[in-house]
């Protein structure tokens, strides 16, 4: 992980301060720490004092931003250019972002602060019309224009097949992988380093005992009445976090809803995956019914219609 | 919290798991939290009486009434600032069209001084509605937290489970709390706290044994259950009233108030006739078979000739053409031919009551084309009427 770190400051650190301009993709699944890894990059750049003055940064999200146009107004207001663009309106979005980058041209016009774009869920803007934002920042990080990082996350290993081939040909293949491929002595050496206290927390003795009970999972049950994890906090919590819930439901059906059920699963294991209605439903149930008259109350059509009406019925495809 | 667990009845270890989720005040929590469970099962209810009682900062919407993404975010904004500003100011209503100016406002609001080190909490109720609208929606409220960079944390109301909720790509999972249906000995414990001063509790808790007795098979719905009792309780009391039994004598009251609660679950479960019908019904004491339910009213007075009509129209729709034959090339001559202006007026009044409708373009030059719409039970019983066993003529019961 580290040497991925070192990786992407010094691609940044050869924008910001040579003027290259670049681009990167950081592919892994969720949460494998791709935000992290930019934050952290970001924030050791950003240590040093002449890149905090020059570089400036636009957080783009594809949740956000669902289209190029809002994504346009984003980097307008980042950049803290609203009040120069004021009310101009232009042709087309590479104008406008050309208009952009031009107006962050130093008085002497001959070099530019460089500019550094983090675009969160990266496989998001894939969809939109012509992928015009990715095409004009690909190509302007492929020109001599303004030095420029796009920086992409996304956590969809496919991402290269959901770009156009305009856009795949400007992109420079970089790619960072986070594929995190941990055994399980590494996962409760982990665990262990993160929930134990560090040296500066307050309190000492309080510390000390709290690293030499360190287990993992159960720290939602930390309050100031219960202060250290047991064994028993973790057996709950993995209870909790290993309930099938489907069947959760099914337990709290009444014995009616239950009847319906088990006669739907009946008819989809003999007429396989056909479509099925009410009246089939309440034709095997009352033979049902018809078998073990002595033990099941049967109930009018109504009455059952009633219950197949709940929506929790409808939870089951 | 003492007085919190005589509101909220069986359902500790659900609010000690939230308590503990939301920890102190300035606390950061989990960003997102999900609870599912049956209707009735005290989710909502559980919610609001926690975040109250507690004082947190809470914004309640619920998604079945802000329908579209400008409402609810609208909604959630403008109760925010609400919230945030001093009593007697009158501050203006806040337009949102975006996700985007959403997480720019809620940046803003939430500077606020009153808002400022404690987490605010954003409670969707109905939130499998959420499936239906914008999709970058779900997965946005999911990471609230580290989009807005503020100390939020949302929490999903749904009867649906998380599995069905999970977008393609994946999101942030949030922390999935169950809240289990209530077994019989929590239905009785809850029902019998609502009884009337009246009586004593022990009276209750029997004629609320009875009632889940007959019912529990049935429907474990709270809301329903509770307002059965509440409907049925004069009744029970019948018997105490009249002086024919003591409170103590459990099978005389048993034998009155089983039929009853039978027939209340043909008609008052199924809202055949209104609670008010039922309250009047017991008073008057007339006998409960004469009951008008809304079902007869689908039933329906026809002429003699109008029911042909609507029977061959039933068999024209549903058998296949070429079965005609079968069916009816001995019987070819026995339809007698109507006057044709009379058969005309007659299509058109089953065309009103809605019995059949118009299929097909109206400037059709050879005749329109209707489709018959009733329902085989309802046809069946006109069959009966006129004594025709439509049975033997349709297709389908070969």
């Amino acid at each position: 992980m580290l040497r991925k770190v070192r990786h992407l400051i010094e691609l940044l650190k050869r924008t910001a301060i040579h003027g290259e301009s670049n681009s990167v993709l950081i592919i892994g699944p969720r949460g494998s720490g791709k935000t992290m890894l930019i934050n952290h990059a970001l924030k050791e750049l950003m240590e040093v004092e002449e890149m905090s003055e020059n570089v400036l940064q636009v957080h783009l999200n594809g949740l956000l931003q669902i289209n190029d146009k809002i994504a346009l107004k984003e980097i307008t207001r980042q950049l803290n250019l609203e009040n120069v663009v004021g009310d101009k309106v232009f042709g087309s979005f590479a104008e406008n972002l050309s208009f952009l980058l031009e107006a962050l041209k130093k008085g002497d016009r001959t070099s530019s602060c460089p500019v550094i774009f983090i675009l969160d869920e990266f496989d998001l803007f894939a969809h939109h019309k012509n992928q015009t934002l990715l095409y004009n920042l690909f190509d302007i990080s492929q020109s001599a224009q303004t030095p420029v990082a796009v920086i992409g996350l996304t956590c969809r290993l496919d991402i290269l097949e959901l770009l156009e081939k305009r856009v795949k040909s400007r992109f420079s293949h970089r790619q960072i992988h986070l594929m995190n491929s941990f055994g399980f002595p590494q996962y409760l050496k982990i665990f262990k380093e993160q929930l134990s206290l560090p040296a500066v927390f307050p309190g000492k003795i309080f510390a000390e005992k709290w690293n030499e009970n360190v287990q993992m999972l159960a720290l939602n049950r930390v309050t100031p009445s219960h202060p250290f994890m047991t064994a028993a906090d973790l057996m709950e919590a993995n209870q909790l976090c290993s309930m099938d819930s489907k069947a959760n439901i099914v337990h709290g059906l009444s014995v009616l809803e239950i009847c319906l059920i088990i006669a739907m699963k009946h008819l989809n294991d003999i007429y396989e995956e056909e479509p099925f209605n009410f009246q089939m439903v309440y034709n095997e149930f009352q033979k049902f019914v018809q078998r073990k008259a002595h033990s099941v109350y049967n109930f009018e059509k109504p009455v059952v219609m009633k219950n197949n009406a709940v929506e929790t019925v409808s939870v089951f495809p | 919290m003492p007085h919190l667990e005589n509101m909220v009845l069986c359902r500790e270890s659900q609010v000690s798991t939230l308590q503990s989720l939301f920890g102190e005040r300035h606390h950061f929590s989990f960003p997102s939290i999900f609870i599912y469970g049956h209707t009735a099962s005290g989710k909502t209810y559980v919610t609001q009486t926690l975040l109250k009682s507690l004082e947190l900062p809470h914004v309640f919407v619920n998604c079945v009434e802000c329908f579209t993404l400008r409402l609810l975010l609208e909604q959630i904004l403008n109760k925010l600032n609400h919230l945030s500003s001093s009593e007697g100011e009158c501050s203006t209503q806040i337009t949102c069209e975006t996700f985007n100016d959403f997480v720019r406002l809620f940046k803003q609001i939430t500077k606020a001084e009153s808002l400022k080190d404690q987490t605010v909490y954003i409670v969707l109720d109905k939130a499998e509605y959420l499936r239906d609208m914008e999709a970058n929606l779900l997965p946005g409220f999911l990471r609230l937290q580290e989009l807005t960079d503020r100390n939020v944390t949302v929490i999903f109301l749904s009867e649906i489970v998380w599995e069905k909720f999970r977008p393609n790509t994946g999101c942030f999972e949030p922390f999935v709390l169950y809240f289990p249906d209530y077994s019989i000995g929590n239905l009785q414990k809850i029902l019998s706290h609502d009884h009337p001063p009246e009586y004593s509790a022990d009276f209750y808790a029997a004629y609320i044994n009875i009632l889940l007795g007959v019912f529990y098979t049935v429907c474990r719905d709270l809301k329903e259950l509770r307002h059965l009792a509440v409907l049925n309780f004069p009744k029970y009391c019948e018997p105490v009233v009249k002086g024919e039994a003591s409170e103590r004598d459990t099978r005389k009251l048993w034998r009155n108030i089983e039929p009853h609660l039978k027939k209340a679950m043909q008609t008052v479960y199924l809202r055949e006739i209104s609670s008010s019908q039922w309250e009047k019904l017991q008073k008057d004491d007339t006998d409960p078979g004469q009951l008008k339910g809304l079902s007869a009213y689908t039933q329906v007075e026809l002429p003699y000739y109008s029911k042909f009509i609507l029977i061959a129209a039933y068999l024209a729709s549903y058998n296949p053409a070429r079965t005609d034959r079968r069916f009816f090339l001995k019987h070819h001559g026995k339809i007698k031919k109507t006057n044709f202006l009379k058969k005309h007026e007659k299509i058109t009044s089953l065309v009103t009551l809605q019995l059949l409708t118009l299929v097909g373009h109206d400037d059709q030059l050879d005749g329109p084309k209707y489709k018959c719409t009733v329902s085989l039970d309802f046809i069946r019983a006109i069959a009966r009427t006129v004594n025709f066993d439509i049975i033997k003529y349709l297709y389908d019961f070969l």
